[in-house]
C-alpha cells in the first residue's frame, strides 16, 4: 500500500519543478521567467540574483544542469532556453544598486578571510557582508573574478558584465587584496581571523607527458594560455593549432586561437562525439567557427626539428566494449599532423602546496582536503572549503552553491551554534485561479520551437577579441521562449476530502497523467495507471482515500503540462493550481527572508519580496 | 467550460489503433458542459469504445436532440457525420440517416428529458422499428438546460436541489424499451467507465436497436443529499447484476471466460458477449425474467447495473429483422446509388401516377 503523499513537505513539489531541482542554487526558474515575460526584468533579475548571484555571467556561460532535466525535453526533446532567457533580465534590467542589502556600518566583529577571489569565495563575501561581517579576500592575480576572468573568452562573456557583478559584491565593502597569493595558510591562520575559506579553484592544468613535451616553447596548457591572453601577454599565434582534449576548455582555446590569426585549427578528440566533454552548444559554436574536429585520435608524440614544433604524431584508434564496460582502445594506424602550436586542455586539478600537512587539514589518498559535504569544513574547526577547490572542477553555479553553504556554516560558526543544524527550507503555496476561467499564468500549451540564438556574422566576430558572439535574444524571441515555459511552479494541488469521483480530470488530461484506481504496492499499481510510467524516477503523487468508493487519485508528475484543465474542470475545486515557492535560507537570513536595502519596500508582496 | 483547447501533445506512450489512430485522434471539440458533469465521462468512455474498435471516424452517424446530452456528440469523433436534431427527434433524423445509408454506424445520444418526456413516442417507434443503432440515454433526472426542474426518469420521492420533493412516478427506459421488444438493453453509470466501456463496444456490433441509459449524475442540479441520480446515491446503491466482456469476432472467446459461471452469447457479426458473475437465478438472455429481476432490485433500492438483456443472433442468422430487413430494402446503400437511379424523372413518375388512375 502506498502512503499518501505529503505535500507540505516542500521537497514534492520541488521535485515537480525540474529545472530548480536540477540547479545546484536551486534558483527559481519558472518565477523568472514568468517576470520576464511580463517585461519586469529587474524584479527577474533580482530573483535570479537571491540565489545565483551572477545573474549576468551565468546567462552567457553557466552549464545549464537545469536545461538537461527541464520537462520541456520529456515533451518535444528540447529544453526551455533558461540560460538564456536569464541574460535577457540581465541585459535589459535597470539600475539595481538600490535593491542591494543595506551594509551595517558597525561591524559585528567577525573578520573572515576568502583564499582566491573567484566565485565560491565572492558568494561568500555577498552573503557576509550584510550581515556585519569583514570580509578579506586574498586573490593571486592582478584582477579578481578567478576562472570567470581568467578562463572565460570575451567574445562569450563581455568584461563589463563580469566586472559590473563582481563590483556588487566588492562595493559592499569587501578588503580585496590582488597580488597576493597565499604561500602558507599556517601563516595565514596565525593571524586572528575567526573564520577561512578556501575558494582556490582548480588552477593546474593537467600534463601531457609525451616525448618531446618540454622541447618547445610551441606547447601550452590550456588554462595558462588563456589566461596570459587575457592579461594580454599573448596576442598571436601560430596558423597552425592542435587543441588536444575535448571539453569545454579545449573550445575555449580553439576559439580563442582563431581570433589570435590562427587559420587552421583542429580539436584532437581520443574518443568520439558521444564521449565529448564539451557542452554540447559550446561544441556547436566552435564547429560554427569551422574548427575541425577530429575523433578516435590518441596523441603518442610531439614532433620537434631544431627545436621547434612542426607536428605531433597521434595513433588512430578504434574503440570497443571492453571488460567491465568500459572501451578498450585498439591502435590501427599513426598519423602525423604538421602544427606550429599545440594546446593541451585534457582537464584541470585543484593544487595546494601552500596547505602545510601538519595544521590539522586531513587530505585523501589523491591529495584532496577531505570537506563535509553538508558543512564545508574541513577537519581544521573554522576552515572552510567549496568551489572546485573542494571536489574538482565543476561549474560556477556550483561554486555559488558552495559558497552559499558556506557561509551559512560561517555564520553559524562565529555564533557557535552547531554546523550540522541546517536551516529549513520552507515552502508558500498559493492558489492561482483568478476567476471561473483564469489563471494567473499563461496555461496554454505552446508548441513553438525552441528558438536559436543568433550569432555576429562570421566574418565580423573575428575582428576583435572582445566581440560578443551571441547576440542576445531580441523581444520577439524572448516573447516566444517565455511561452514556452511550462509553469511547472503552479502545481496540481488535490484535495481528496472534496474529490467526487466524476472522472472529468482524468477525461480532460492531455497527458494521461491521472489515475483514480485503489491502492497497491507500487509495482502492482503502476501496473494499472492511465498511461504507463515513462520516467518512474519522475514523482508519483499518492492521494489519501477518496471519500465515495475509498480509492486513490494517483498523478504522475513525469509529463504534465501544467496546462490547469484538471482543475479547471473539477466541479468541487478538489484540484486547484497552486504556486509552490520554494523558500531557501541563506546566511542569517530564515527561509524566506530578505536583508533590508534602501528600496526594498519597493519589492515588499512581490515574488522577490 | 474552459478557456483553452484541450491542447495537442499527447503521452508519447498512446498507441495506434489498426487505422492508425491514437485514442486522442477520436476527440471532438473541449466541452462546453458544466465541470464534471456526468455525459463528459460517457463521451470518453463512447471515445473509447469506438477507438477499440477501431471503427474509422467518417462511417459514423452521431446524431442528437435537444438538451445538454444533444450538446455530447460535438465533443467526440469531430470527422464523424453529426446532426443535432429538434428536440426529441433524434430516432426519426437517425432512421432517415440509416435508411439513406445501411453502412452507416449510427450512434444517438439522448437524455431522460429529450427521450423521455417530448420524444417518447420517436423513442417508442424507434424501438419498434428495430433501427440499427446505439441508443445512448444519458439519464440525470433533471432539465439541467432549464435549471433543474424534474425529468420524467425522476424516483418518487426524490427532492430537488432546493427541497420540493416529485410525487410523479417514473419511467424506466430499460424496462420500457424490454417492454417494446428491444434486442439490447444495458444500464450503466458514468463514474465506471470499467463497465460502460465493454457495454458500448457490445452495443455497436449489436445488429439492431441497442439501448444503454447511462446514470449521469447532473453537477449542478442534481448532485445533493435527497437526490436518486448523484454520485453518492448512485455509488451506494450500485449493484453491478452482470459483468459483461465484449469479445471481437477474431478473439478466442476462452481467453476472457473466468471459472464456470461465465455464459457466452453470439452476436450477428460473430463477436461474442461473455457474462461474468452473473446471479445463479439471471438468464440475461430471458427478456421475462430480467425484466422480473429488475423490478425486483428496483423494490430493493438498487440500481442494477450492466449488460441486462441481449437477444442471441440465431446461429445461422444471416438475414437480421432488424429496420432494413423489416423493410426489406436494398442490400447496397440507397447513398451509393446513382441520382437517376434513385429519382427516375417526371416519366416514371407519370407512369406510376397513372397506375393509381
Amino acid at each position: 500500500m502506498l502512503k499518501p503523499t505529503d505535500t507540505r513537505n516542500p521537497d514534492h513539489y520541488h521535485r515537480v519543478v525540474d529545472c530548480q531541482w536540477g540547479c545546484p542554487a536551486h534558483t527559481n526558474v519558472p518565477e523568472y521567467i514568468r517576470l520576464i515575460a511580463n517585461g519586469q526584468y529587474t524584479e527577474s533579475y533580482l530573483l535570479n540574483r537571491k540565489s545565483n548571484i551572477f545573474p549576468g555571467i551565468l546567462g552567457r556561460t553557466c552549464d545549464r544542469p537545469c536545461e538537461p532535466v527541464c520537462r520541456r525535453v520529456r515533451l518535444d526533446g528540447e529544453p526551455v532556453a533558461i540560460c538564456r532567457l536569464k541574460r535577457v533580465a540581465s541585459d535589459l534590467r535597470d539600475d539595481i544598486t538600490g535593491f542591494l542589502p543595506t551594509i551595517p556600518e558597525e561591524k559585528n566583529g567577525k573578520r573572515i578571510a576568502c583564499i582566491g577571489a573567484g566565485c565560491a569565495s565572492l558568494t561568500v563575501a555577498n552573503d557576509l557582508m550584510p550581515l556585519g561581517y569583514e570580509v578579506t579576500i586574498f586573490e593571486k592575480l592582478a584582477k579578481p573574478g578567478g576562472l570567470m576572468w581568467t578562463n572565460i573568452p570575451e567574445f562569450r562573456l563581455p568584461a563589463k558584465v563580469l566586472w559590473e557583478e563582481i563590483d556588487y559584491i566588492l562595493d559592499m565593502g569587501v578588503d580585496l587584496r590582488l597580488n597576493s597569493p597565499i604561500d602558507s595558510l599556517a601563516a595565514l591562520l596565525e593571524e586572528d581571523y575567526d573564520a577561512v575559506f578556501i575558494g582556490s579553484g582548480a588552477p593546474k592544468g593537467k600534463e601531457l607527458n609525451l616525448p618531446g613535451r618540454w622541447d618547445s616553447e610551441q606547447i601550452h596548457i590550456g588554462i595558462e594560455w588563456l589566461e596570459s591572453v587575457r592579461f594580454g601577454h599573448i596576442d598571436s599565434c601560430g596558423d597552425r593549432v592542435l587543441v588536444i582534449g575535448v571539453g569545454n576548455t579545449a573550445m575555449d582555446c580553439c576559439r580563442t586561437a582563431q581570433r589570435l590569426g590562427a587559420s587552421d585549427v583542429k580539436v584532437m578528440a581520443r574518443k568520439t562525439k558521444p564521449y565529448f566533454k564539451a557542452s554540447p552548444w559550446e561544441l556547436d559554436d566552435a564547429i560554427e567557427e569551422l574548427v575541425e574536429v577530429l575523433e578516435n585520435h590518441s596523441p603518442s608524440r610531439f614532433i620537434i626539428e631544431d627545436g621547434k614544433l612542426v607536428g605531433m604524431e597521434f595513433d588512430l584508434v578504434t574503440w570497443t566494449p571492453g571488460e567491465n564496460g568500459r572501451l578498450k582502445a585498439e591502435v590501427h594506424d599513426s598519423k602525423i599532423i604538421e602544427c606550429d602550436e599545440v594546446i593541451l586542455a585534457i582537464g584541470q586539478d585543484t593544487a595546494f602546496p601552500w596547505i602545510e600537512r601538519d595544521i590539522g587539514i586531513d587530505f585523501n589518498k589523491w591529495e584532496m582536503p577531505i570537506v563535509d559535504k553538508t558543512t564545508f569544513m574541513t577537519s581544521r574547526p573554522g576552515v572552510f572549503m567549496g568551489g572546485d577547490a573542494a571536489w574538482g572542477p565543476e561549474n560556477i553555479i556550483w561554486g555559488v552553491e558552495h559558497g552559499h553553504q558556506a557561509a551559512i556554516s560561517i555564520h553559524a560558526w562565529c555564533e557557535g551554534r552547531p554546523l550540522t543544524d541546517r536551516p529549513p527550507e520552507g515552502m508558500n503555496l498559493v492558489s492561482q485561479k483568478m476567476g471561473l476561467h483564469e489563471w494567473s499564468y499563461s496555461n496554454d500549451y505552446d508548441e513553438a520551437e525552441r528558438v536559436k540564438m543568433r550569432h555576429v556574422d562570421l566574418q565580423e566576430r573575428f575582428k576583435r577579441m572582445d566581440i560578443e558572439v551571441e547576440e542576445g535574444f531580441d523581444f520577439e524571441q524572448t516573447l516566444t521562449e517565455v511561452e514556452r515555459c511550462l509553469n511547472c511552479d503552479i502545481q496540481t494541488h488535490f484535495e481528496a476530502h472534496l474529490c467526487i469521483e466524476c472522472d472529468a480530470c482524468i477525461d480532460i488530461c492531455p497527458l494521461d497523467c491521472l489515475t483514480i484506481t485503489h491502492n497497491g504496492a507500487r509495482e502492482d499499481l503502476s501496473q494499472r495507471l492511465t498511461a504507463p510510467l515513462l520516467n518512474p524516477d519522475e514523482p508519483l503523487f499518492i492521494s489519501d482515500d477518496l471519500p465515495q468508493t475509498g480509492r486513490i487519485m494517483v498523478k504522475d508528475e513525469d509529463l504534465c503540462i501544467h496546462c490547469g484543465l484538471c482543475a479547471e474542470r473539477c466541479p468541487t475545486a478538489a484540484w486547484d493550481m497552486r504556486k509552490s515557492d520554494l523558500l531557501v535560507p541563506y546566511a542569517g537570513l530564515g527561509a524566506g527572508e530578505m536583508h533590508p536595502s534602501p528600496l526594498s519596500v519597493v519589492l515588499a508582496g512581490t515574488a522577490i519580496g | 467550460m474552459s478557456y483553452i483547447k484541450k491542447p495537442r501533445i499527447h503521452h508519447p506512450a498512446l498507441t495506434r489503433n489498426r487505422l492508425g489512430l491514437t485514442r486522442r485522434d477520436y476527440e471532438g471539440t473541449m466541452s462546453t458542459l458544466c465541470a464534471g458533469c456526468g455525459h463528459d465521462s460517457i463521451t470518453a468512455a463512447i471515445i473509447e469504445a469506438f477507438w477499440e474498435l477501431e471503427i474509422a471516424p467518417h462511417e459514423v452517424a452521431k446524431t442528437s436532440g435537444i438538451g445538454c446530452s444533444g450538446k455530447t456528440p460535438t465533443y467526440f469523433l469531430k470527422e464523424a457525420h453529426g446532426f443535432n436534431g429538434v428536440h426529441g427527434r433524434m430516432p426519426s433524423i437517425t432512421t432517415g440517416a440509416h435508411a439513406a445509408n445501411r453502412e452507416l454506424v449510427c450512434i444517438g445520444v439522448s437524455g431522460d428529458g429529450d427521450s423521455l418526456s417530448i420524444g417518447m413516442g420517436q423513442f417508442a417507434h424507434v424501438v419498434r422499428r428495430n433501427v440499427d443503432m446505439l441508443y445512448i440515454i444519458e439519464n440525470n433526472g433533471v432539465y439541467g438546460l432549464t435549471k433543474g426542474q424534474f425529468s420524467a426518469s425522476a424516483d418518487v420521492g426524490s427532492t430537488a436541489k432546493r427541497g420540493q420533493v416529485n410525487r410523479e412516478h417514473p419511467i424506466d427506459s430499460v424496462l420500457l424499451s424490454l417492454n417494446l421488444g428491444a434486442g439490447f438493453v444495458a444500464r450503466s453509470f458514468s463514474g465506471d467507465k470499467e463497465q460502460l466501456v465493454p457495454i458500448l463496444k457490445a452495443g455497436l456490433r449489436h445488429r439492431g436497436f441497442a439501448l444503454i441509459d447511462v446514470i449521469s449524475p447532473c453537477v449542478t442540479f442534481n448532485d445533493h443529499r435527497g437526490s436518486t441520480k448523484s454520485y453518492q446515491y448512485t455509488r451506494d446503491n450500485y449493484n453491478q447484476l452482470v459483468y459483461a466482456d465484449f469479445v471481437p469476432p477474431a478473439q478466442e472467446i476462452a481467453t476472457s471466460i473466468e471459472v464456470g459461471d461465465a455464459r457466452s452469447v453470439r452476436m450477428h457479426d460473430g463477436s461474442h458477449i461473455t457474462f461474468r458473475k452473473v446471479p445463479e437465478d439471471y438468464d440475461p438472455t430471458d427478456r421475462d425474467q430480467v425484466y422480473g429481476y429488475i423490478r425486483e432490485r428496483q423494490r430493493a433500492g438498487e440500481v442494477a447495473t450492466g449488460l441486462l438483456y441481449v437477444e442471441p443472433a440465431p446461429q445461422d442468422a444471416t438475414d437480421a429483422v432488424d429496420f432494413h430487413g423489416l423493410q426489406g430494402t436494398v442490400d447496397e446503400p440507397l447513398a451509393n446509388y446513382p441520382f437517376e437511379d434513385l429519382c427516375p424523372g417526371a416519366d416514371a413518375l407519370e407512369k406510376l401516377q397513372k397506375r393509381f388512375r
